[in-house]
């Protein structure tokens, strides 16, 4: 340590037992330097978020009482996706009395595509099914270069509808997850209904089925 | 036989380097870190192959969390508006419901505009009261939400001369029923709004899709 030395015996410099000064280092320990600023790193780090939330669109339709103005359905086109808790069920055009046409699929997951293959394939078979006519021509007027769609090829879906009614027990992730099945399979008309309380009863007796 | 020495070498090594690089990291993630306000309830909120970004926008954000609780947010960005608007909003609600509030309660909302009370304990809550905080009610026989769009729509309208285009955000809970999310999108609905933006976290768009194959047409 650094100690003042106040011998007598200061008065000549060289000699035997005269300490020299000693050189001190230049180097600093930098350990502790480092331990903090890797701390800091840490913490900010784990602070930071990196990715930022999106948003999605959702247009709700207006409450149309004037039957009159209520958006035309091709029943052939038409599909409907319930929504319960943990599995996903579906019909395609009206329900059927005996109930025979109510299916029940799952939400898609990186294993089984499960309700996507649903749409996909009633996308294919709409367009499969469909034939031009006068209201084409709307939507190919309406089509602009943005969309990067040929005209003969925007209107091709246009019958496909689907339904969305989820039960009370469904989730909102899931209603979202559904939401989302449609921009990826670029199913153009969709809505969020009330489930009905025939689609309720068939809901509860399929759910009693699957053993839930 | 002689001994080979070996040498001794030191195990100090110049840090210098290192140190460098570990300042420039730490640099960056200060300057990157763009902290996240303090939230009063936590939302996880789901994904969306959507890639819009959440602007920060005029408008509403209503958030629900897990337990279905609904928390309204009226924002406005400029904030030489903010103390018109939020005054005006608070007394709208105030006459429509005859709450009764005092100036004091008034500037209290002013001063945090999130709202997670029933009108019978939003007084008590302006107040200063520690009332637990249970969400606005928006069952369909008491859509309390209803009233606070329709107030905030009201004074968001009357200003023309803000030119304000109020966002309706909906920021919901993945495990939220769906029941609270109707009952949030009944609220607008009864006003006469049908569009909105649902807050989502990225995700990547599965492979093979139509929205892979034409991401163009399905922005539209």
């Amino acid at each position: 340590m650094a100690q003042m030395d106040s011998g007598g015996d200061s008065g000549h410099k060289k000699g035997p037992g005269v300490k020299k000064a000693k050189k001190q280092s230049t180097r600093v320990d930098m350990t502790p330097m480092v331990d903090l600023g890797f701390l800091l790193i840490t913490f900010f780090i784990y602070t930071t978020t990196m990715s930022t939330p999106n948003t999605t669109k959702l247009n709700m339709p207006k409450k149309e009482q004037d039957e009159t103005k209520q958006m035309e359905v091709v029943k052939s086109g038409l599909m409907t996706i319930l929504l319960g808790e943990n599995n996903v069920y579906y019909y395609e055009g009206e329900l059927l009395a005996d109930g025979s046409n109510f299916m029940t699929s799952s939400f898609p997951t990186p294993e089984a595509p499960g309700i996507r293959k649903v749409i996909q394939d009633k996308r294919a078979q709409v367009i499969a099914a469909h034939v031009h006519n006068d209201a084409c021509k709307k939507i190919w007027d309406s089509n602009d270069e943005k969309t990067g769609v040929a005209d003969e090829v925007a209107c091709l879906d246009r019958d496909l509808v689907v339904v969305i009614k989820p039960d009370v027990v469904a989730k909102y992730g899931r209603a979202v997850d559904i939401l989302d099945e449609m921009n990826i399979n670029g199913v153009q008309r969709y809505a969020i209904i009330d489930i009905t309380p025939q689609e309720q009863t068939v809901l509860e007796l399929a759910r009693q089925r699957n053993g839930q | 036989m002689p001994s080979v020495k070996i040498p001794r070498k030191s195990t100090d090594f110049d840090m210098t380097p290192f140190v460098d690089v570990a300042f420039l990291i730490l640099t960056f993630f200060i300057l990157a870190t763009k902290f996240k306000p303090p939230e009063r309830i936590t939302v996880k909120t789901p994904k969306s192959v959507s890639a819009d970004k959440l602007k920060e926008q005029d408008g509403m954000i209503v958030s629900f969390d897990s337990a279905g609780k609904v928390f309204l947010n009226i924002t406005v960005l400029k904030a030489e508006n903010r103390d018109i608007l939020y005054s005006e909003i608070i007394s709208s609600v105030n006459a429509a419901k005859k709450l009764g509030l005092t100036d004091a309660e008034k500037q209290a909302f002013k001063n945090e505009p999130l709202v997670g009370v029933p009108f019978s304990q939003l007084k008590a809550r302006l107040g200063g009261e520690k009332v637990p905080e249970t969400g606005i009610p928006v069952d369909s026989t008491n859509n309390e939400l209803a009233q606070w769009v329709a107030s905030a729509n009201d004074v968001f309208r009357s200003h023309t001369d803000m030119k304000l285009q109020p966002n309706y955000l909906i920021k919901g809970d993945n495990s939220a029923a769906f029941p609270s999310f109707k009952g949030v999108i009944d609220a607008f609905r009864i006003n006469e709004v049908f569009k909105f933006q649902l807050v989502t976290d990225p995700r990547g768009v599965p492979e093979g899709t139509e929205l892979f194959k034409n991401p163009r047409r399905a922005a539209e």
